[in-house]
């Protein structure tokens, strides 16, 4: 059933400060609304539970990539849209980038922000493998002043994140240091456009020679949250890529992750093809 | 805290559309959709999902391809908002809807409305599109009559129609 409107609001705050204010006045009571790609959702079928929020969409200070000789940040509204064609993304990031493409089509890729996607934590959520994986931190802001924490770790279960009612996710800053990294995106669904994943697998290898010196490997859609694969990543260090290794990392992604049955797909399905892009994977680096 | 609307709950959103000034009042919560459906009478905008699968509702904001069914009212303050209605001169249709036409690019005519507002961003995004482009273009948009060939090909002879190199 549709949503009753009148028992929603949706405040516009002038500033930054005046969203803060509302979050701190009354913790818990207000939520932010970015671009409403999953809220409108929910609206309209009459499952949005909560019922007050505030606007962000307009706001400038959360918007906008900087860069510094460390790193790239993204203002929380930076926009699918924005992520594709950001030049230093393409070069320095490109599975962002890429998850950035997958993640629905351009009406939504214009709506949908990072910010948004985070705060959403969906476990089936494109982007949040690939910023693991670079080792993104998050800005957290609040009346009280502002925090950088991990992502890894944030998303604690499902739907569950470590921040406080009045904070606001503001920034997601990636280190720049994944350019020697070589970079592995790929999203299963069941169309190339629109589609939510089955699985989504991002990975990245450093190599030394003939070997992998260090390896990060980060799933989605086969766990309550997003997983950091980070026992089949460390078994690949100081490892060539050969069949015995292959299959000893085959074993070790099998402990790690515990696909379910859904709408979207199976279990078998998703374990299996999670096996076989970690082989592909360790392929596609050609040691 | 913010004062931002009336105590009765609605918002007085202040935007234009197809270039013509607009005061609107409704829920902050409607959908952008239902107020130029219902309150605006521009019913070339269609609804088809209601959820941003089937790009039906597919209109511009500051010259952005939306689903206006995920975009609520009191995020349209201060926008420049153009639908179907704009891409047509008055009675004089665009290149791109008369290459619809011409390739018989529409059946039920429901999904023809956001699939001619994918194409005019698409062209006016990418100056030469090759067939990925038109592909990624209208992904956003679901046909269930025409198999997309006829639509395809109706972005293709758009191209040639608007002068656009491919």
């Amino acid at each position: 059933m549709r949503a009753y409107l009148p028992a929603y609001e949706l405040k516009r705050p002038a500033t930054l400060e005046e969203a803060l204010r509302l979050l701190s006045s009354e913790p818990g009571q207000w939520k932010p609304f970015a671009g409403g790609t999953d809220l409108m959702v929910l609206l309209e079928a009459g499952k949005l539970e909560h019922r007050k929020f505030f606007s962000i969409w307009h706001l400038a200070e959360l918007s906008g990539i900087e860069e510094t000789p460390e790193h790239v940040t993204l203002g929380a509204l930076t926009t699918y849209t924005e992520l594709q064609s950001n030049a230093t993304l393409q070069r320095e990031f490109p599975m962002l980038c890429e998850a950035a493409s997958l993640t629905g089509a351009i009406a939504i890729q214009n709506r949908g922000t990072i910010g948004g996607n985070i705060a959403n934590a969906s476990p089936a959520a494109d982007s949040p493998p690939a910023l693991i994986v670079y080792g993104a931190e998050l800005e957290l802001i609040s009346e009280r002043g502002v925090r950088v924490v991990p992502y890894e770790g944030f998303h604690t279960g499902y739907k569950q994140m470590q921040m406080q009612a009045d904070e606001l996710i503001s920034r997601v800053r990636i280190p720049r240091h994944a350019k020697q990294w070589k970079q592995y995106y790929r999203k299963v669904g069941t169309r190339k456009a629109q589609a939510i994943s089955k699985i989504c697998f991002a990975a990245a290898a450093r190599l030394e020679g003939e070997r992998i010196e260090e390896a990060r490997i980060c799933m989605g859609s086969v766990a309550p949250t997003v997983v950091n694969c980070t026992k089949t990543a460390s078994i690949l260090s100081g490892r060539g890529v050969d069949d015995d290794t292959i299959k000893a990392a085959q074993d070790e992604l099998r402990k790690e992750i515990a696909p379910i049955d859904d709408l979207r797909s199976t279990a078998d399905y998703r374990l299996q093809v999670s096996l076989n892009l970690l082989k592909d994977f360790l392929l596609s680096l050609e040691l | 805290m913010p004062e931002a609307f009336e105590t009765d709950g609605k918002a007085t959103v202040r935007c234009t559309v197809n270039g013509r000034e607009a005061k609107l009042t409704g829920f902050p919560m409607a959908r952008l959709l239902d107020v130029l459906r219902e309150e605006l009478r521009l019913t070339g905008t269609k609804e088809g999902c209601g959820e941003g699968e089937c790009g039906a509702c597919s209109v511009f904001i500051n010259g952005k391809l939306v689903n206006s069914c995920l975009v609520p009212l009191a995020q349209v303050e201060d926008a420049s908002v153009v639908t179907i209605e704009g891409v047509a001169n008055g009675e004089q249709l665009s290149s791109i809807q008369e290459a619809f036409i011409e390739t018989g690019g529409a059946q039920c005519g429901i999904c023809t409305p956001g699939m001619v507002m994918a194409a005019v961003n698409l062209l006016e995004r990418v100056s030469a599109p090759d067939e990925n482009d038109i592909r990624k273009g209208l992904a956003g948009n679901l046909c269930r009559c025409t198999g997309y060939i006829k639509i395809f090909e109706a972005v293709v002879r758009a191209c040639e129609a608007t002068g656009v190199k491919r």
